[in-house]
């Protein structure tokens, strides 16, 4: 695959990712277009990583992806108390963050 | 040489136990006896640098701020002739003073009498740093210090609403006349970028250093007492009588005519400034002498003569003749402290200053009176006591200048009279008041004031020693003094009103004569225009009121709803775009996402430019 395809993939990624967030209900959905974000921009960063050998940002990506793990347990022990606080799923009932 | 570090921080070691050792400062009689002791070392080490002293000028330095563009700031010691013999007197005087204190100060509670003490102690070693500074600014931080322990011994009974005011008055006052100082010093240091004494004598007559050292001038005005700045003296007073002497008459009051002593190489290429001094010192001594002669309170009588012999300090400054300034101010600070600690003695007998509530202590305080006797006639000029030879010299010194001599001559009128005046009211005649039951003061009052007087006796022999140290220092050996001719008379004309004086304040006071009363009633309105002091305290009032009440109006109004306008506008403005952007934020995550999209395309947008 050549360097211009990769960073096409990496935007297509990301566009759906954002499409996804700011388009899905369900809490789950959103976490998981969160992922899609998030490995578009880590393929992007290998991507570079790859094509200039710069090892470095290699090694942020790994670094990128430990913290993603966290991340996604960290936030799906959150939406499972939300849910047991609230009996509610969808991010469009969740209101209170209204300023 | 080295003898001078113990001079100097001998005060300072027992300042810093008295300050950070509580349970010593709260003992009384050990603090007392701590600073006493350090000031005792002080002296010692004085007495001991004075006799070692070989006539050369000897100078430590140190770098203090490295500066890039300038020179940099030095700070360091001068021991010269004129600090050895300057720390000499404030050494010699404090340790009679602060002894005195032990029995005058007898009633205060422990804890008081260690913050006396305190003070003290901080008081000689920032006026022995001020004598022996090299250079300008420090001498401003010393003289600061020193302004700094006459507030809070003035106000030492803070208690007393008067003497808190008065505390406030004397502060601000010298204040007024240390902005001028602090000017001077900023002049002299942006136009020559140094300091220190040694380059400022160096320098030529130029525009810059007539500006500087009138700034320096104005800064010995408020610490010297001379008119107009004179008005913080007499209120000084409130404060402890040993205070009085040793601050207010010996040594502090004589910074100023010490500063201007110590700038004469540098003050003789600016005739017009030295013309202003003359004329400046002699109005202040016959002003201040004019307002002792109505004065029913002992003390400020005293005060008022303290005003008087500084401007006479300041004349002879002004006539280019250092000598006879430097002269004046040793001997004056023996007499004129053996005054003060006599009334001191007088109103620690009496319980009150009213002159006109004393009368007939001659016979229960005879060693008192004699003493006070003493200091009298060496304040009149009576030969052979130190006065007559140091008020001789200023006047020979100022005889070239016709109207301030004038001035001068009769003020020795004016001082021989108020002096027996307040002798003879103190001292003679019948007591006034039958209820008081007046006593000797303890030994441990009359003893130092023995040693002063012995001193105001004989200081006056010691002339040409002072004039020959004075020769000895920084920038004199090119000084070319004003005393070319002098006429005989002058000490003979001195003299004859000096007893004139002694002689009317007889007749009027102890013989009855004729009337004081009379005389008072016949001359009701100047009177009266003495006893409210020229009404210069109401002028200064005015002045407040007019001057700086109006435009601390104006500038606060400007403040309050300008500056402070535009603050509270930005920050109203702030709160209500606040609660406006408030409805935008429904809380929906999503929504906020969609935000930051946005934000970030409309950001990206501009930042690519595609």
């Amino acid at each position: 695959m050549s360097f211009r395809a990769l960073l096409f993939l990496s935007a297509w990624m990301f566009a759906t990712g954002i499409f996804g967030v700011l388009s899905r209900r369900h809490v789950v959905a959103l976490l998981l277009s969160i992922e899609l974000l998030f490995n578009g921009v880590n393929l992007a960063l290998l991507t570079f990583a790859w094509a200039y050998g710069a090892l470095s940002a290699a090694s942020l990506a790994f670094l990128g992806i430990a913290v993603t793990v966290a991340e996604v347990a960290v936030g799906l022990a959150i939406f499972l108390l939300v849910v047991r606080l609230t009996g509610k799923a969808a991010a469009d009932e969740l209101k209170q963050l209204a300023g | 040489m080295k003898a001078f570090y113990l001079v100097l921080f001998a005060p300072f070691v027992s300042f810093a136990l008295l300050a950070l050792w509580p349970g010593l400062r709260r003992s009384g009689k050990p603090a007392a006896w701590t600073s006493i002791a350090a000031v005792a070392v002080s002296l010692l080490s004085a007495i001991a640098l004075f006799f070692q002293y070989d006539g050369g000028v000897h100078e430590v330095r140190w770098v203090w701020i490295p500066l890039a563009h300038f020179p940099s700031l030095t700070v360091g010691f001068l021991v010269d002739g004129l600090s050895v013999v300057m720390a000499l007197v404030v050494a010699l005087v404090a340790f009679a003073v602060q002894v005195y204190s032990l029995g005058y100060m007898s009633e205060e509670p422990p804890a008081s009498l260690g913050r006396y003490y305190t003070y003290h102690s901080l008081f000689t070693f920032s006026m022995l740093g001020l004598v022996f500074a090299n250079n300008l600014l420090e001498a401003y931080i010393f003289w600061e210090l020193v302004g700094a322990c006459s507030y809070l011994l003035i106000g030492f009974w803070f208690y007393k609403p008067s003497a808190a005011r008065a505390a406030l008055k004397a502060f601000w006052t010298t204040r007024l006349g240390d902005v001028g100082f602090a000017l001077g010093i900023a002049v002299l240091f942006a136009h020559f970028g140094f300091l220190s004494y040694d380059k400022l004598f160096a320098l030529e007559p130029s525009h810059a250093l007539f500006l500087g050292l009138l700034g320096v001038y104005v800064g010995a005005m408020g610490k010297s007492a001379q008119f107009p700045l004179h008005i913080w003296l007499p209120d000084a007073m409130e404060g402890p009588t040993p205070v009085s002497a040793l601050i207010h008459a010996a040594t502090m009051v004589a910074a100023g005519v010490f500063l201007m002593v110590r700038l004469m190489p540098a003050l003789q290429h600016t005739p017009e400034l030295l013309h202003l001094v003359l004329w400046i010192g002699a109005i202040t001594a016959f002003l201040a002498a004019t307002m002792a002669l109505v004065e029913r309170d002992i003390k400020r009588v005293l005060a008022f003569s303290t005003i008087s012999q500084l401007g006479y300090m300041m004349a002879a400054v002004g006539a280019l003749s250092a000598g006879a300034a430097f002269f004046h101010l040793f001997t004056h600070a023996f007499f004129k402290a053996l005054l003060f600690l006599a009334a001191g003695s007088v109103i620690h007998a009496m319980h009150t200053n009213d002159m006109f509530a004393m009368g007939g202590l001659a016979r229960p305080m005879r060693w008192t009176m004699i003493l006070f006797l003493v200091g009298a006639l060496a304040l009149a000029g009576m030969p052979p006591l130190s006065g007559y030879f140091s008020k001789d010299e200023i006047l020979v010194a100022t005889a070239h200048a016709p109207v301030p001599f004038a001035l001068l001559m009769i003020t020795v009128f004016l001082t021989a009279f108020y002096m027996f005046r307040a002798f003879f009211l103190t001292f003679t005649g019948e007591p006034r008041n039958p209820e008081s039951h007046p006593h000797e003061s303890p030994v441990v009052m009359l003893w130092p004031m023995g040693v002063l007087a012995i001193l105001a006796a004989v200081a006056g022999f010691f002339g040409s020693t002072v004039h020959e140290m004075l020769n000895h220092s920084l920038g004199f050996e090119s000084l070319h003094s004003g005393e070319e001719h002098h006429p005989a008379w002058i000490p003979y004309l001195g003299l004859g009103l000096g007893l004139l004086g002694i002689l009317v304040a007889w007749m009027g006071y102890a013989r009855r004569i004729f009337r004081p009363e009379r005389v008072y009633a016949a001359f009701y309105p100047l009177a009266k225009v003495l006893e409210e002091r020229y009404f210069i305290d109401h002028i200064f009032l005015l002045l407040y009121w007019l001057g700086y009440n109006t435009v601390a109006t104006v500038v606060g109004f400007v403040d309050r709803y300008i500056v402070d306008g535009v603050v509270n506008f930005v920050t109203w403005a702030t709160f209500e775009v606040g609660k406006a952007l408030r409805r935008f934020h429904n809380g929906v995550v999503q929504d906020i996402l969609l935000g930051v999209v946005v934000g970030f395309l409309i950001l990206a947008f501009f930042a690519t430019g595609f």
